[in-house]
């Protein structure tokens, strides 16, 4: 067999030699990671509803404390450490979207604080506010129109 | 100098690589090839502010000391030839700026040593008396550059490969008695359309059996000639591949070859998933293990291809394939 | 004030928040791994995927039965930007689909962006030890 005759060929045959991530693995630490995070997050939610603040505000604060942990385990550079192990476990919590801003910003510290840290700051997380905030967008939009013509259906 | 068959180049005069040196990281220290290179830094900064100053201080001090070493004064040196992988080859140039001595910045990404090499062979059996060549890379500063900021919490694929911190060097001259750069066979650009930037090894590893058996198909040698076939930085995967590729196209490679990517690390206890890439794994490894090898007459006849990816950031962004390319030079004493 | 802790260790609703944010974070896990986008790629996907359901009022289930379990991973964040951006027209119109977003996830995105400059202020990228 001659595994370059052509470029599907290799693929195929490059696919076929190169070892998958141990997903089982993964999954499993991504899943327990995560849901600590999550219940870390539910555990401060708890506390700030039992303190007499709403919803919205307690969201607003699990969020905003989240954030600061994150960035200050990045700042200590454990974070890469616990996202080696975590994979999504660490990422998809909004620890990680942290991460994602506060990792460039400190990398790009050497080109200086305007155009190095303030300016390559969201070259990770740019398109999760340029996509969320679009979408959010969107769905605004839709909804005025929906509503509308349901009221006038109505 | 004449062309033999393709590609390949025979010097009348081979030009003797007179003493090599090589410095490397603190990972690169603590893998299997530690004892054999010249100095291992302690950490990446090295003393300086960021990874490219550190990087730059890498090269320039890995030249300094080669020179010391060799006893071949500054301003004996007819030129340099040297590159590295970061955008329009800094650390080579800021490194060799303070040098005086005439300089040829070479880009072929992962390929620059034995490219600097040949062109330093070639220089040498023409108008140069000594030429140093040089190369070096950076883990940090190769990241930041390609992938993503160290900090940042991802999971590296097993196919990935570690860039090399280090440097590797050599002087070459026309007096001498050897180790000889006997021939060189330059390589085409390969494209079997890999895209996955992580598997580096795959996108390379055909180019390097192309540069291999035109350069047997030219000087009419086979696998058997060479007591060792070593290639750059194909890592695990990549070296695998090499060896079934050159296997379907009739070759034996399997008992005298070896990647350096694969000696460099040790895959088990360094957690570096497909082994070393880099510049810097291939021309420290030469300069630091291999040289002594010749020197010693452990190994007499070797042939050194060195493979690289030509992409950079932007075209894999845009959905491009990875171009590779592989050169080679024979060594012999 | 007195906080009452067995209304704060609530035990069941901790371990649907467990599940639910475990299982999200598989969800990504196996994107990760089976398809080799890159994590802004992922983040990306989460943030739009949670803001359409959100849009769609599907996601508010969720938060219902798993709470931070549902709020805490990226799509959660989508969900508020499409929660507050449907709020927001409600109250104003047209101009509220372009401040609703924003607004309810401000506390967010401001403590991002102060908290990583305030990081780089101090601290420097390291090299990984493995």
């Amino acid at each position: 067999m001659n595994p370059i005759e052509t470029p599907k060929t290799y693929q195929d045959y490059v696919d076929k030699k190169s070892p998958n991530s141990p997903i089982i693995k993964n999954c499993f630490n991504a899943f327990w990671v995560g849901g600590l995070i999550c219940s870390i997050g539910q555990i401060i939610l708890n506390i700030c509803k039992e303190r007499g603040f709403d919803t919205q505000i307690s969201g607003t604060i699990v969020s905003i404390l989240l954030i600061g942990i994150s960035a200050f385990l990045t700042g200590l550079n454990l974070f890469n450490k616990i996202g080696k192990f975590a994979g999504a476990g660490s990422l998809i919590p909004i620890t990680g979207f942290a991460n994602s801003i506060v990792s460039p910003a400190m990398e790009y510290k050497s080109e200086g604080y305007v155009m190095g840290v303030g300016g390559k700051m969201f070259t990770v997380a740019g398109p999760v506010l340029v996509f969320g905030i679009s979408t959010s967008i969107i769905v605004g939009i839709v909804y005025l129109i929906f509503n509308t013509q349901s009221i006038t259906l109505v | 100098m004449k062309k033999i068959g393709k590609q390949t180049v025979k010097f009348d005069t081979p030009p003797t690589i007179v003493d090599c040196s090589s410095i490397v990281g603190p990972k690169e220290s603590q893998g299997p090839l530690a004892k054999y290179f010249d100095k291992t830094l302690e950490d990446e900064f090295w003393g300086e502010k960021t990874w490219e100053k550190a990087e730059s201080k890498i090269i320039k001090e890995n030249i300094n000391l080669l020179i010391t070493k060799s006893g071949i004064a500054t301003n004996e040196i007819d030129c340099v030839f040297a590159g590295d992988l970061l955008n329009q080859c800094i650390s080579s140039s800021f490194g060799l700026r303070d040098e005086n001595i005439p300089f040829f910045g070479v880009f072929g990404a992962c390929s620059t040593f034995v490219e600097s090499l040949s062109l330093g062979a070639i220089a040498v059996e023409g108008f140069a008396n000594n030429v140093l060549c040089a190369t070096s890379s950076h883990f940090c500063s190769a990241e930041k550059q390609f992938r993503f900021p160290l900090e940042l919490g991802n999971q590296r694929p097993p196919t990935s490969q570690w860039t090399v911190t280090g440097s590797g060097a050599a002087i070459l001259s026309k007096n001498g008695t050897g180790p000889y750069i006997t021939h060189i066979t330059p390589g085409k650009i390969v494209d079997m359309g890999i895209k996955d930037a992580n598997n580096m090894g795959a996108a390379m590893a055909p180019a390097f059996c192309d540069t291999l058996i035109t350069h047997f198909l030219d000087t009419g040698r086979n696998p058997s000639y060479y007591d060792a076939i070593i290639s750059g930085d194909l890592g695990h995967i990549g070296k695998e591949i090499a060896i079934d590729i050159t296997k379907s196209k009739g070759y034996n490679i399997k008992s005298n070859y070896n990647d350096c990517g694969v000696l460099i690390f040790d895959k088990n206890s360094q957690d570096t998933h497909s082994g070393g890439s880099g510049c810097a794994c291939c021309g420290s490894v030469f300069s630091g293990y291999f040289f002594r090898q010749l020197k010693q007459k452990k190994l007499k006849k070797i042939l050194l291809i060195a493979t690289g990816a030509l992409m950079n950031s932007t075209s894999s962004q845009q959905g491009e394939s990875i171009p590779g390319i592989a050169h080679a030079i024979s060594i012999e004493i | 004030m007195n906080i009452n802790w067995s209304n704060v260790f609530d035990w069941m609703m901790l371990l649907k928040c467990f599940v639910t944010g475990g299982l999200l974070c598989v969800i990504g896990q196996i994107l990760i791994d089976k398809t080799k986008l890159t994590p802004a790629r992922i983040l990306v996907i989460f943030v739009t995927t949670g803001a359409i359901l959100g849009g769609l009022g599907i996601y508010k289930y969720l938060v219902d039965f798993a709470g931070a379990g549902a709020t805490v991973p990226l799509t959660g964040f989508g969900y508020s930007l499409a929660k507050g951006a449907i709020e927001e027209v409600s109250q104003n119109g047209l101009v509220g689909a372009f401040i609703g977003g924003i607004k309810a996830t401000a506390g967010g995105i401001a403590a991002a962006v102060f908290f990583g400059y305030l990081a780089s202020l101090i601290s420097k990228p390291k090299m990984k030890k493995q």
